[in-house]
C-alpha cells in the first residue's frame, strides 16, 4: 500500500507540469511553434511511432511491420551505436584500469596522459573524428567510446587501488598465488567500482550519441530532432527529446538491476 | 602434522620508522612454543603483540633473530599458519560456503572432497544453516565462526589469531571461547592468540606471555595451570587475575606516559 502511495506521489509533479504546460498552450499565451501543447507532442510521437504504411502480409511478418515506424528505426539505430561504442570504450578502459589500478609502474606511466586526455569533453574529437573516419557510423561510435571510456577507467582504477589490505593479508595467508589473488580478490573487490564506472559511462555515451547524430550521420534520435528544427517541427522536437530521455531512463534502470542483482553481497545496495 | 610441531622465536627484534622515529617495537624475545600448546600474548596496546603475531604469519618479518616452524624459518606467509582477524576480513562477495572452501581450491583439493570438508567445518560450528548467506546478513560472532572455519579448513597444525573476539559483546564472546577450546582440544591445534584481555588469556591459555611496553620484550611467562572449564568466579582464578592485572597496569602506565609526552605512535 505504501508502495503505491510513493509511486502515485512520484507522478504528482509531472502531472502537474504537464497540466500547466497545456493550460499555457491551450490559452494561447505562448506561441504554438515555439511551445506546442503536451496533447500536440503525444499526437506527432504516435504518428512518429507508428508504421508509415498500410499493412501488407507481401512485406513481411506482422511484427516487422509493427517496427517499421520511423521512431523505432532511430530508437534502434541509436541504441547500437551506443552499445557498440560503449563496448568498445569500456571494453578497453576494463582491463587497462585493472592494470593501472594493480601495478604502480603502470600508474605511473599512463597517468599523466590519462589526466591530460580526460578533461576533453569528447564533443571536441568531432573535428578529427570525421577526419579520421569521415562520415556514417565510425565517427559517432569513436565519440561514443570515448565518453563511455574514462568514467570506466578511472573508476576501475580506484576500485582495484581500494580493495582492503586485509583481502590481500587473508589472500596470502590462504596461500593464493598473484593470479588467484588477483582474479578470485582483487576483481570481485573492485566490481561494486567497475559497475558505477559502467552506469556513468553508458550516461555519457548516452549523451555523446545524440551529438555525434547531430553531426556525423543521417538516423537516429539525434539526427531527427536536429532535421525536425529544420521544418520547425518543435512537437518532433519534443517527441523525440522524450524519447531519448525514456530510453536512457530504460537503460540506466537495466544497469542498476543488472549491478545490484550481481551485487547482492554488497552492503551498499541492500536497498536496492 | 608432525608431533614436534612447534614455534621457536628466536632473538627476535622488530624497528620500524614512525614520524621520523625509530620505533623498537619487539627487542630480544625468545619464546619456544611446544605442539598443541595454547598461548596468549598479552599486554597494553603498542606493547607489540601484534607484531609479535605478524612476524610468526609471516606478513612483517622481524629486523632481526628467526623465527621457526618445525625448525623452517619462516620467510613469507602461508597455510601452514591459519590466521583469524579481529576484523573477520570474510570475502563479502563470497557466500559462508565459499568462504570456507576458498583455502581448498587454492590448495587443489577436488570438488568432492571440498564439498565433504566444507561441510563438516560448517556443523562443527553450528553454521549449516547459514551456508548461503553472504556476511553482511551475518552477526558479528557469526562472522567470527565462519573466519575460523576458514582457517580450519587449511588443517593448519598452527592457529594465529589476533584479538578476534575483540569486537564481540560479553555473552558472544565467551560462547566462541568455548567453542574454540572445544576445537582445540579435538584437534590438537598449537595456538598463538592475541588479547589486552586477562580474563580471557587466564580463560583460555595454557600458558600466558605478558608484553612490555615499547620495546616489546617478555615481562613474564605464565603457566595456568587451573583445570578446565575454568570458573572465573574462583578464587585461584582471581588471584592470578589479580597479580596480572598489576603487572599490565605498569605497562598500561608507561603506554600512557609515552602517549601524554606525544611519542606514542600506534
Amino acid at each position: 500500500m505504501k508502495r503505491y502511495r510513493h509511486a502515485a506521489s512520484g507522478v504528482l509533479v509531472p502531472l502537474a507540469a504537464i497540466g500547466f504546460w497545456q493550460l499555457l498552450s491551450s490559452m494561447g499565451w505562448v506561441n504554438a511553434t515555439i511551445l506546442p501543447s503536451p496533447l500536440a507532442v503525444l499526437v506527432k510521437w504516435w504518428a512518429y511511432l507508428r508504421p508509415l504504411e498500410v499493412f501488407d502480409p507481401a512485406q513481411g511478418s506482422y511484427l516487422q511491420w509493427c517496427f517499421s515506424g520511423e521512431l523505432i528505426h532511430d530508437a534502434m539505430g541509436s541504441l547500437y551505436r551506443v552499445l557498440l561504442g560503449f563496448a568498445i570504450g569500456s571494453g578497453l578502459a576494463l582491463p587497462l584500469g585493472l592494470i593501472m589500478g594493480y601495478s604502480k609502474v603502470a600508474y605511473a606511466l599512463f597517468n599523466p596522459l590519462v589526466q591530460v586526455l580526460r578533461p576533453i569533453p569528447p564533443i571536441a574529437y568531432i573535428p578529427l573524428s570525421i577526419l579520421w573516419f569521415g562520415l556514417g557510423n565510425p565517427p559517432a561510435v569513436f565519440l561514443i567510446s570515448i565518453g563511455a571510456f574514462f568514467p570506466m577507467l578511472m573508476n576501475t582504477v580506484t576500485g582495484v587501488q581500494n580493495v582492503d589490505s586485509i583481502y590481500l593479508r587473508v589472500g596470502r595467508n590462504l596461500g593464493a598465488s598473484r593470479l588467484t589473488q588477483f582474479t578470485r580478490i582483487i576483481l570481485p573487490a573492485a566490481t561494486p567500482y567497475i559497475f558505477t564506472g559502467a552506469r556513468i559511462g553508458m550516461g555519457t555515451a548516452f549523451i555523446v550519441v545524440i551529438v555525434s547524430e547531430m553531426i556525423a550521420v543521417n538516423n537516429g534520435l539525434g539526427y531527427r530532432i536536429l532535421e525536425a528544427r529544420e521544418y520547425l517541427w518543435s512537437d518532433k522536437i519534443i517527441a523525440g527529446m522524450f524519447t531519448i530521455g525514456l530510453l536512457g531512463l530504460g537503460i540506466d534502470t537495466l544497469m542498476s538491476r543488472l549491478s545490484s542483482h550481481l551485487l547482492k553481497w554488497h552492503r551498499g545496495l541492500e536497498q536496492g | 602434522m608432525t608431533e614436534t610441531s612447534h614455534i621457536s622465536v628466536q632473538d627476535v627484534s622488530k624497528v620500524f620508522e614512525s614520524g621520523g622515529q625509530e620505533v623498537h617495537a619487539l627487542k630480544a624475545i625468545n619464546l619456544e612454543i611446544p605442539q598443541g600448546q595454547f598461548v596468549c600474548l598479552l599486554g597494553p596496546s603498542g606493547c607489540g603483540k601484534s607484531t609479535l603475531l605478524n612476524a610468526v604469519a609471516g606478513f612483517s618479518l622481524p629486523t632481526a633473530g628467526v623465527i621457526t616452524v618445525e625448525g623452517a624459518v619462516i620467510t613469507e606467509p602461508g597455510p601452514d599458519r591459519g590466521m583469524v582477524f579481529q576484523e573477520y576480513a570474510l570475502f563479502p562477495w563470497m557466500t559462508v560456503e565459499q568462504n570456507v572452501a576458498f583455502g581448498l581450491e587454492i590448495k587443489g583439493v577436488d570438488k568432492a572432497a571440498i564439498e565433504a570438508k566444507v561441510a563438516e567445518l560448517l556443523a562443527m560450528l553450528n553454521l549449516t544453516d547459514f551456508r548461503k548467506r553472504f556476511p553482511k546478513d551475518l552477526s558479528g560472532g557469526m562472522r567470527q565462526r565462519v573466519a575460523i572455519a576458514r582457517v580450519l579448513a587449511l588443517d593448519s597444525p598452527i592457529m594465529l589469531m589476533d584479538e578476534p573476539f575483540g569486537a564481540l559483546d560479553a555473552l558472544t564472546r565467551r560462547n566462541l571461547q568455548d567453542e574454540l577450546l572445544r576445537i582445540w582440544t579435538e584437534l590438537k591445534k598449537t595456538i598463538l592468540f592475541v588479547t589486552h584481555s586477562i580474563e580471557e588469556a587466564l580463560y583460555l591459555a595454557d600458558r600466558t606471555v605478558v608484553m612490555t611496553y615499547r620495546p616489546g620484550t617478555v615481562k613474564c611467562d605464565i603457566a595456568v595451570d587451573l583445570p578446565r572449564p575454568r570458573d572465573v568466579a574462583s578464587p585461584a582464578f582471581n588471584t592470578l587475575k589479580k597479580d596480572l592485572s598489576q603487572l599490565l597496569m605498569e605497562e598500561q602506565s608507561r603506554h600512557n606516559q609515552a602517549e601524554f609526552r606525544g611519542a606514542a605512535v600506534d
